[in-house]
C-alpha cells in the first residue's frame, strides 16, 4: 500500500541495536496507522501490567498514512506508551513538522525498547541511524536542547525532545517537538526520560509514494475549500487561535474557576482570545501542511514565545483565579521549557491552591511564594519548581491526584483516571462529562470533543443540559477521532470535514476502498483495543467516573447554576452501544465482530 | 425596553464589545442583529442571559444577549 513507507525503526537501548523491519500491512489495513497501528504494536508486544517506568515498557512514535503527504494538516504523529500518570494506554498527539520528517526518512514509526545506560539522543538521517551521547544535553531546557542539537545535527533537522521534567520522571511531562509543539498528555515525556533518551532528530530526503496523485489533488482541493469556507477553520481559528473559546465557554457558565469551585470567571475578558490578539499576538503559526494556522506567537515584555492555547490560558488563568494574561504567557513559556503538559501542570497548581485554601499546604511549605488563588507570580514560579522538582515542586511533579493523596485529600484532584480534566465543566455539558469519564487515556477533551455540538452547534446544536442521545454522540465522536488520529491528520479538520472526506483522502493516497462506515468501524476497533489494554492493566468500571465534586456539588452560580453531571443516566446506554457488558468489558461477540 | 448586547470576536469590529440599546416591547434577537447590521449567517452562537437562545424568541427588559460568529478550538 502506498502512503506508508512500509518500514519500522526498532531501537533497543539495552544493546544499542537498530533494526529496520517491514511494517505489518495486515495490521495497517485494520488499524490504519498512528494511534491505531501504534496501539496494535504496543498491545501485541507489551504486558499491560508493566510498570510504566520499567525498561520493559516501550515507547512508540507513530505517523499515519497521510503524514507527510499533501493532505491538509498531514504532519501529525502520536506517542504511544503505558502512562505513568494513568496506568492506561497513553497516546499523545502532536503537530509541528517532526512527524512528516520521520516519514521523509523512510519510516512509519519508531519503537524504543529497553533503557540506555546513560543519556543518549538518536540521530536519524534516512538509512543512517546513530545513538549518540547526550551528556551535554541532559538537564537543559527544551529550547536550549534544541539550540545545542541544531549545532550537532544541522539547522534543517527536526527535533523531538524532553525537558528537565521528563528527565526527572514527572508523571505529567510532555514530549516536545519543533520548539513549542507538544505530545503533551499522560506523562509520555517521563517514559522517554526513564529510558535515558533526551531527543530524536530526523532529517529525511524522500517523500511517501501516492497511490493516485491526480485523485488526491482533487480531494485535497475540495478539503481545502471546505476548510477555507468554514467559519471555524477559515476565519475563527486563524484570526484568534483556540483562545477564542475563553469568552464562549465563560458566557455559557461552564468555564471552571478556582479548581472547579465555580464555573464563571468574572475576569474572563482579560484573558480572552480577543485580548490576546489585540495586545500580545506577534504572528500566527501553522504546522506542516496546515491551511488553518491556529498557532500563536506572542510577546510580553522582552519574552517572545509560542502559544498560549485555550486550554493553557484557562488552566493558568481561571482555574488558578489569575487574570494577568502576560504572566499566563510567561507560565506557558516555562511549562514548555520544562517540558510539562500545560493542562496537567496548570491544574495541578490549581489543586495545590485549593490545598492551601484548606490549610493543608501551609506557608512553611512554600519558600516565599504563596499559593493563593489569583497569585499571578505563583503560576510562573511553581511551574519552574515543578519542572525541577524543587521543594513542594517535587510533589507537584506527580500530578494533582498524587499531590492530593499526599495530603489525604485526593478529592482536590479534578481528574479522571488520575489525568487532569481540561477546560470545560461537565456539570453543564452532559455529553462532555460522559466523554471524560469513558476516555481511554483519562481526563481529556480530544477523545470526543462534544463541545462541538453541545456548545458550538457543530454539526448541529444539542441541548448541553440534556443527557438524551448523548451516548451515541460520544461513541461516534470517539470512533471518528480515533481514525483521524490514526490517519495522521489534525482533529481541527473535523470542524469542516466528515468521515466520508477522510475516506476519500485515505483511498486516494493509499489505494484502499474505505467508506465513511469503515472509517468509523476502524475507529471502533481502535477504541476497543485501547479498552482491552486498559482492562488488562487493571482498570475497572469504577474508573469510568468523574470527580465527586462534579457528581455531587452543583455549580453554585452563573448560567449553569444548580447543574451536576448526570453520568449515571448515560453510562449504561453507552456500554450497550459499545457492545460491552454491564461491567464495561467488551464482549466476545463485539471483539469477534471487529476481528480483534 | 433596554437590551444589553455582548459581542465577541470579529463581531466587535466597528461595533464595540458591549452595546446597550432600547427596543420596543417583545422585540426579538432577529431585530437586534438587524439593528446592529449583523447578518444571520454570522450568528453561530446566541445566548440570552447565558442560556441557548433563538432568533425569534421574545426578549424582555434588561435581557443580556451574547452573540458569537462561527468560532471553535479545543
Amino acid at each position: 500500500m502506498k502512503g506508508y513507507r512500509g518500514k519500522i525503526l526498532r531501537i533497543n537501548l539495552d544493546d544499542r541495536s537498530v533494526v529496520k523491519e517491514d511494517l505489518n500491512m495486515e495490521w495497517a489495513k485494520s488499524y490504519i496507522g498512528g494511534r491505531g497501528l501504534g496501539t496494535k504494536y504496543f498491545y501485541e508486544e507489551v504486558d499491560p501490567k508493566v510498570d510504566a517506568f520499567s525498561k520493559e515498557n516501550k515507547i512508540i512514535m507513530a505517523t499515519g498514512p497521510l503524514s507527510g503527504t499533501p493532505t491538509p494538516t498531514g504532519g501529525r504523529y502520536m506517542v504511544i506508551t503505558k502512562s505513568p500518570l494513568t496506568d492506561t494506554i497513553a497516546s499523545s498527539n502532536s503537530g509541528g513538522r517532526w512527524g512528516a520528517e520521520l516519514k521523509f526518512c523512510g519510516y512509519d514509526m519508531v519503537i524504543l525498547e529497553g533503557k540506555a545506560d546513560k543519556p543518549v539522543y538518536i540521530d536519524i538521517r534516512d538509512d543512517e541511524v546513530e545513538i549518540k551521547d547526550a551528556a551535554h544535553l541532559w538537564g537543559q531546557t527544551t529550547s536550549k536542547t534544541m539550540e545545542l542539537l541544531a549545532k550537532d545535527v544541522g539547522e534543517k533537522a527536526k527535533i523531538l525532545n524532553i525537558g528537565p521534567a521528563g528527565e526527572k520522571l514527572s508523571r505529567i511531562a510532555a514530549v516536545m517537538n519543533d520548539m513549542d509543539r507538544a505530545a503533551g498528555r499522560s506523562g509520555v515525556g517521563a517514559v522517554m526520560g526513564s529510558k535515558n533518551v533526551k531527543a530524536i532528530t530526523v532529517k529525511g530526503s524522500s517523500k511517501p509514494e501516492i497511490h493516485d496523485m491526480a485523485q488526491l489533488k482533487q480531494v485535497v482541493a475540495a478539503a481545502n475549500k471546505s476548510i477555507k469556507e468554514n467559519g471555524v477553520t477559515g476565519e475563527g481559528l486563524p484570526t484568534y487561535g483556540t483562545a477564542v473559546l475563553v469568552n464562549i465557554i465563560n458566557e455559557n457558565g461552564v468555564f471552571p474557576t478556582n479548581n472547579f469551585q465555580t464555573s464563571t470567571f468574572d475576569k474572563a475578558e482579560e484573558i480572552s482570545g480577543e485580548n490576546l490578539a489585540e495586545n500580545y499576538l506577534v504572528k500566527r503559526t501553522g504546522c506542516y501542511g496546515c491551511p488553518i494556522a491556529c498557532g500563536r506567537h506572542c510577546k510580553v515584555d522582552d519574552l517572545e514565545a509560542g502559544g498560549p492555547e485555550y486550554e493553557t490560558i484557562w488552566g493558568y488563568g481561571a482555574d488558578c483565579g489569575v487574570s494577568n494574561l502576560g504572566n499566563i504567557i510567561k507560565a506557558n513559556y516555562w511549562c514548555n521549557e520544562m517540558g510539562l503538559d500545560t493542562i496537567s501542570a496548570s491544574t495541578t497548581i490549581a489543586a495545590a491552591m485549593e490545598l492551601y485554601q484548606r490549610g493543608l499546604i501551609t506557608d512553611q511549605d512554600l519558600d516565599g511564594v504563596p499559593l493563593q488563588f489569583g497569585n499571578d507570580d505563583a503560576i510562573i514560579e511553581w511551574t519552574k519548581r515543578m519542572g525541577l522538582r524543587e521543594g513542594l515542586g517535587d510533589k507537584l511533579a506527580e500530578g494533582s491526584f498524587r499531590l492530593g493523596e499526599a495530603y489525604g485529600a485526593s478529592d482536590v484532584s479534578m481528574s479522571v483516571k488520575k489525568q487532569e480534566l481540561p477546560a470545560y465543566d461537565p456539570r453543564g455539558i452532559q455529553g462532555q462529562g460522559l466523554a471524560y469519564a469513558t476516555s481511554n487515556r483519562g481526563g481529556c477533551h480530544v477523545r470526543a470533543y462534544l463541545i462541538s455540538p453541545e456548545i458550538l452547534g457543530l454539526p448541529e446544536k444539542l441541548d448541553k443540559f440534556s443527557t438524551e442521545g448523548k451516548p451515541l454522540w460520544v461513541k461516534i465522536f470517539q470512533d471518528l477521532t480515533a481514525s483521524i488520529d490514526s490517519l495522521g491528520l489534525c482533529l481541527f479538520t473535523s470542524f469542516a470535514m466528515g468521515a466520508g472526506d477522510y475516506a476519500n483522502m485515505y483511498n486516494a493516497a493509499v489505494g484502499t476502498d474505505h467508506t465513511d462506515e469503515t472509517i468509523l468501524e476502524a475507529g471502533d476497533r481502535i477504541w476497543n483495543l485501547e479498552r482491552m489494554f486498559n482492562m488488562k492493566s487493571g482498570l475497572k468500571k469504577e474508573d469510568d467516573t468523574l470527580p465527586k465534586r462534579l457528581l455531587k456539588e452543583a455549580i453554585p452560580d452563573g448560567p449553569a447554576k444548580d447543574k451536576t453531571s448526570l453520568l449515571d443516566q448515560m453510562l449504561p446506554e453507552y456500554y450497550e452501544l459499545r457492545g460491552w457488558d454491564t461491567d464495561g468489558v467488551p464482549t466476545e461477540d463485539k471483539l469477534n465482530s471487529l476481528k480483534i | 425596553m433596554d437590551i444589553q448586547i455582548k459581542l465577541f470576536a470579529t463581531l466587535r469590529e466597528g461595533r464595540g464589545k458591549i452595546v446597550t440599546k432600547e427596543f420596543p416591547p417583545a422585540a426579538t434577537p432577529r431585530q437586534v442583529i438587524e439593528t446592529l447590521q449583523i447578518s444571520e449567517e454570522d450568528v453561530a452562537i446566541l445566548l440570552v442571559n447565558g442560556q441557548d437562545g433563538s432568533l425569534d424568541q421574545e426578549l424582555h427588559d434588561q435581557d443580556v444577549l451574547s452573540i458569537f460568529p462561527p468560532v471553535g478550538g479545543g
